[in-house]
């Protein structure tokens, strides 16, 4: 009496293994390559910015119903470690990003065609084409539109701050005292809300552009899609003899910078810290894992097709040990 | 002689197997608590040798890498169960409810991992719920599981 897997269903079974594993990534690519297609892109020209500030404005103006309400006095933290992360009192800094500035200009100086030059630099969320902020949040409080845009809901976010810790840029700011941690365990889990650029995502719904971009009285930004704008990006480039910055950073973002200064050396000028972001290298960290789905597939696969072998095989020494005997028999 | 009762019969994983498989559910658990930022603010990444809890990417990858495993060791079993032990076991009550627990935490992660793509935009709303979803039946998983440890319960009992 033995089970044995005819080698059609043995077959049948390698087969819908490679299908498994070409579907998987056949879904991952097609997924990722209209994606982009579909996402609006926005093209910073650094050689027209003069730094007025008109788009700083222009943002809190427009942003201000949204910008945080916090209570006080705040919950005490447990543990005391928890840092309060306090901006109400503050709310008119604006040369860093600050849960109420979500846009602000950083200046470089460098050389331009053998000449110091003060490059001004309007800095906000890059919108990133994969955003960690929005796939690593563990409760779900961050989302991106299927036109690229990524946003923190903060009806939902709990301030956990995790979006700031795997943005390369550390892009969103903590408000402590607002949002729905006061409704759960105030002083166990969460510590307020996180806020960052949404590019007006409702003014883009209604059509509108963003507030950055109507408020620029020199038409620094130029918003659309993604693929135009990188054409954009690259011929503008090659018109000044300049630099193309955020089209491949972190695997790809939807805010393409041009400069006629190396990014390096900009990034090596600008004041860096925190709510200052970086101008440097970002590598796509979210790639590592994502490279591992074909392991996922396959690792089932590879563990069910090992135990199908050793049945066989048993099976196999089984049957030849059964015809052994009975050769030896005589009647 | 006790009598031979379902609690007593061994399953089908030899020890040292079964060492490795609860020490991969242990990083399993620990890498996905970790993706909360819980550890560093309760010092436990403070701990020396576990400053690894509080990078997040680094948790990310771990936690991938372990659901590979757990999916070929699984798949094994239940391939080996399938086809070479139907004749001497059946599946225990207790292995009934960890593998139906398991299977919703295999599918909820499964679609978290799609997530992760680039082009997959999922509603807040939904990816609420299947955090939720796998973080609850994770930790049924190991309460259960702890509990059949205790009460040296096996997935398998003799026929």
């Amino acid at each position: 009496m033995s089970k044995s897997i005819s080698r059609r269903t043995f077959l049948k079974s390698g087969l819908l293994a490679a299908g498994t594993v070409a579907a998987g990534e056949t879904i991952a690519e097609a997924a990722a390559a209209p994606a982009r297609d579909q996402h609006l892109a926005t093209l910073i020209d650094i050689t027209r910015c003069i730094g007025c500030g008109a788009c700083v404005e222009g943002c809190r103006e427009t942003n201000a119903p949204k910008f945080p309400d916090p209570q006080k006095p705040f919950p005490p933290m447990v543990p005391k470690r928890v840092k309060v992360s306090d901006w109400s009192d503050k709310q008119e800094v604006d040369d860093r990003l600050t849960p109420y500035n979500w846009l602000f200009i950083q200046t470089a100086t460098v050389m331009v065609d053998g000449e110091e030059t003060e490059l001004t630099i309007p800095r906000r969320c890059m919108h990133c084409t994969n955003p960690p902020c929005v796939k690593l949040c563990p409760w779900g409080a961050s989302r991106q539109y299927q036109n690229g845009i990524s946003r923190i809901d903060t009806d939902m976010c709990l301030g956990g701050s995790k979006c700031k810790a795997v943005c390369p840029w550390d892009i969103p700011q903590r408000q402590t005292g607002d949002g729905l941690y006061l409704k759960l365990l105030p002083s166990l889990a969460g510590n307020g809300i996180m806020n960052k650029c949404d590019r007006c995502y409702d003014r883009v719904a209604r059509d509108e552009l963003p507030a950055c971009i109507e408020a620029c009285p020199e038409d620094v930004q130029t918003i659309g899609p993604r693929a135009e704008i990188v054409a954009q990006a690259h011929a503008r480039a090659r018109e000044i003899g300049g630099y193309v910055y955020g089209e491949h950073e972190n695997g790809g973002t939807n805010t393409l910078y041009v400069s006629p200064a190396p990014f390096e050396a900009i990034n090596a000028a600008i004041a860096k810290g925190p709510g200052q972001p970086h101008l440097g290298p970002a590598q796509d960290r979210m790639a590592d894992a994502n490279h591992l789905g074909a392991a996922l597939l396959i690792a089932p696969l590879a563990g069910a097709a090992t135990a199908l072998g050793r049945y066989l095989k048993a099976a196999r020494r089984a049957g030849q040990s059964r015809s052994d005997n009975s050769s030896s028999d005589t009647r | 002689m006790p009598a031979k009762t379902a609690s007593n019969a061994a399953g089908m994983m030899p020890g040292q197997v079964r060492a490795c498989y609860m020490t991969l559910l242990l990083f399993m658990a620990l890498s996905g608590f970790g993706q909360m930022p819980i550890f560093k603010r309760y010092y436990i990444a403070d701990l020396p040798g576990l400053e690894w809890l509080a990078q997040f990417y680094v948790t990310h990858y771990i936690h991938y890498v372990g659901a590979a495993v757990l999916l070929a060791i699984g798949a094994y079993y239940l391939t080996r169960y399938l086809v070479a032990e139907r004749s001497r076991r059946r599946i225990s009550r207790y292995g009934a409810i960890q593998g139906v627990i398991m299977l919703i935490v295999v599918i909820t992660g499964g679609l978290r991992v799609i997530k992760n793509y680039e082009g997959y935009y999922l509603s807040s709303g939904l990816i609420v719920f299947l955090d939720i979803l796998h973080l609850l039946t994770v930790m049924l998983f190991l309460l259960v599981g702890a509990w059949g440890l205790l009460a040296r319960k096996r997935w398998t009992t003799n026929r």
